[in-house]
């Protein structure tokens, strides 16, 4: 056969043609779960492995015979860390590939990129990362901690254990303010005071002279929720200046993309912090998430609280589309509403009726040799800050993130 | 007192590290006029080398003060004969082409170690002044400094090579006449440049958590300090590194490291609006 372009033409549109079928013929019966994260880019060590919890929570619901007899089709795209391929892509699922519901979303600017696309073209949407709280909106479901139930746990804890001065270093965008806001509200509520509070931009590395100012304040505790690889330096001058030992540490951020792990246990050792998950939680369930990951990818090393967070995300999702027995936004809502829980490698994840938000475990945790100690476990934390501001039962238009206010 | 003390160390700190990010650029731009905007890169290659060295089980210093300078110094080398020398004299084409060649050594980076963090721990202890802990490392950058300004004086003015440098940037026609290369005068320049940012990258690598993109943190304040120093290389990255050095740790002091960044941009901007030629333009004429 010659090459020639008559050839070639009608041997890529046969090639195409055959690429498109069986995408409709599993179209037709197949559920469209749609996935946009971050996979590659600078915030690819957080996209990746939720990525692949988001993989192997349906390879699992589909090993147990799918949802409504059908097998649940993933539909994921790669937003490269670009917040302008957030608005291209979810446009996409919601109006090409049609897809029954959406997961996804790292930072809080991504998901405020998408969710009104979402809620437009009305399409099931759940953001499963750790973030600043007060979103209220009915086409959303958020299983990410918020400040209230991590801050809650976190600063009695650290008080209890140094004193009552504290000194708050954040990041300085809104997940710093509005966290470090928090901070100031339970510090007084237990009895103490914050002496100083600095923001950082994200790109600043050099912690020199923050840490001459903190001694020259002389505070019992620091909290840092800082955000980053530059912040990261912040926890590597500390310890370096010999300061570690002298006054504790807390963190809201450190440990969420496993930056925990990249601290040799000299700098990171006794870092206290709070989450909904930790690699080093042994629960029967975490022990069988840990074997049923390093099955499918090898090694469980990579899984991190907002990798865990997507897999509970996915479940929740799944549960409510068996209980509804239906697809349709309106019941799978219904049945998220009536109060829904599962038990997933992180203790029991429940739906908050009134915000959408979930109630979870929380976890106080030291940084011991590159893992997460499990000190104490506070069960069923709600979103307390976000119910201040939001009540979905009263007012289901709502459509607004609250900036809350102390 | 021990507050003062403190102060001195950390403010001393700030004009160690700008001379430090710095000296490998004022090589390149100020004397073979390369705007290299692949410079933050070469620092984070530096950085990159030491880790490795260090996690293959070189001591840390070697690391830092040999391999590094010698990786991106021949990174350097290659760059140079590939890209820079088809470009000497064409200001504006260096610069997009070292733009490119930042955004390659980004990719590079992220393929080799991946997008995350990485680091080492700092090789020297903290220790006490008075009531006060202080990084035991800043004392090692500031010497580092100290003793690089003092080779680069030496080099260029007590050594025939750096004569025969000096007087290539200055008419390197007349250097061809009296029977140098320009072009390998400007190729061991370089080097000499690379290995100096790289050596920056891996002084500071302890410091800081490592990513491909961390050269962009740098280049900023670098170009800013070489640009404001003036012609002369070394006088010029003393006057300009000591002045921004100050205003920025002081604001930090005084206010917060977002004023204190802020700053240094407006004097920055105020001392090129009141000397255009750099500080060493119209002071300290015809020092080196």
């Amino acid at each position: 056969m010659s090459l020639n372009r008559r050839n070639i033409l009608t041997g890529a549109a046969a090639a195409a043609s055959v690429g498109m079928l069986p995408r409709v013929a599993m179209g037709a019966d197949s559920v469209k779960l749609g996935s946009i994260l971050d996979t590659s880019g600078i915030f690819d060590a957080y996209g990746t492995p939720m990525d692949m919890a988001m993989r192997l929570a349906v390879n699992e619901i589909n090993a147990a015979g799918g949802l409504l007899g059908r097998q649940v089709e993933v539909v994921a795209y790669d937003t490269q860390s670009d917040m302008a391929l957030y608005t291209q892509y979810g446009q996409r699922l919601t109006r090409q590939d049609q897809v029954d519901v959406v997961h996804g979303g790292i930072l809080s600017a991504s998901r405020e990129a998408i969710r009104q696309t979402m809620r437009k073209t009305r399409t099931l949407y759940f953001y499963n990362v750790l973030y600043e709280g007060g979103v209220c909106d009915r086409n959303i479901f958020i299983n990410g901690v918020t400040p209230a139930q991590q801050v809650e746990a976190l600063v009695p804890y650290a008080m209890g254990k140094s004193g009552k001065a504290v000194y708050i270093l954040a990041a300085d965008y809104n997940y710093g303010q509005i966290t470090a806001r928090w901070i100031q509200k339970f510090v007084a509520d237990n009895g103490g005071h914050a002496v100083g509070v600095d923001f950082f931009p994200l790109d600043v590395s050099d912690f020199g002279s923050t840490i001459a100012k903190i001694q020259t304040v002389g505070p019992d505790l620091v909290i840092a929720p800082l955000v980053g690889g530059a912040h990261l330096s912040f926890f590597r001058q500390w310890a370096a200046a010999g300061m570690k030992d002298r006054i504790p540490l807390a963190s809201t951020t450190m440990g969420v993309g496993n930056e925990h792990k990249v601290l040799t246990p000299e700098e990171g050792n006794g870092i206290m912090v709070a989450y909904n998950y930790s690699q080093e939680l042994d629960t029967p369930a975490n022990n069988a998430f840990k074997e049923r990951w390093s099955a499918a990818y090898g090694d469980s090393s990579l899984i991190h609280e907002i990798a865990v967070s997507n897999y509970q995300g996915v479940m929740t999702w799944a549960e409510a589309v068996r209980q509804a027995g239906s697809l349709d936004r309106e019941a799978v809502i219904a049945s998220l509403e009536a109060g829904l829980s599962i038990d997933g490698p992180a203790g029991t994840v429940t739906v908050d009726p009134k915000t959408h938000h979930a109630v979870l475990d929380v976890h106080i945790m030291e940084i011991e040799d590159q893992g997460m100690r499990v000190i104490e476990t506070l069960p069923q934390r709600q979103p307390i800050d976000t119910q201040a501001v939001c009540d979905l039962q009263a007012n289901p238009d709502d459509n607004t993130q609250y900036e809350i206010q102390i | 007192m021990d507050l003062y003390v403190v102060v001195l160390v950390e403010v001393l700190y700030g004009v160690a590290s700008l001379i430090l990010i710095s000296a490998g650029l004022s090589i390149v731009f100020g004397m073979i006029k390369v705007i290299n905007l692949a410079h933050g890169e070469f620092m984070m290659i530096g950085g990159y080398a030491t880790i490795t060295a260090v996690n293959l089980g070189m001591n840390v210093f070697v690391a830092m003060l040999v391999i590094a300078p010698a990786v991106v110094g021949l990174v350097g080398l290659v760059v140079e004969r590939l890209v820079i020398r088809h470009l000497y004299g064409r200001l504006v084409d260096t610069m997009l082409a070292t733009w490119g060649l930042s955004l390659f050594f980004i990719g590079l980076a992220t393929m080799i170690f991946g997008n995350t963090t990485t680091g080492i721990s700092t090789p020297i202890p903290g220790f006490a002044i008075g009531d006060y802990q202080v990084n035991g490392y800043n004392f090692f950058i500031i010497v580092v400094a100290a003793l690089l300004l003092v080779a680069m004086l030496s080099v260029l003015k007590g050594t025939r090579a750096g004569l025969v440098a000096r007087g290539t940037m200055q008419g390197p026609d007349m250097a061809a006449a009296l029977g140098y290369s320009p072009d390998r005068i400007y190729m061991a320049t370089f080097f000499c440049g690379s290995a100096l940012s790289g050596l920056a990258g891996a002084i500071l690598a302890p410091l800081v958590g490592l990513v491909p993109t961390s050269g962009g943190a740098y280049i900023a304040k670098a170009f800013i300090t070489v640009i404001a120093g003036g012609p002369s290389l070394v006088a010029g990255l003393l006057s300009s590194a000591s002045l921004f050095g100050v205003v920025h740790q002081a604001f930090t002091f005084a206010t917060s490291p977002v004023i204190g960044e802020v700053a240094l941009l407006v004097a920055a901007v105020v001392l090129l609006r009141i000397l255009p030629q750099g500080v060493t333009g119209t002071f300290f004429k015809g020092k080196t």
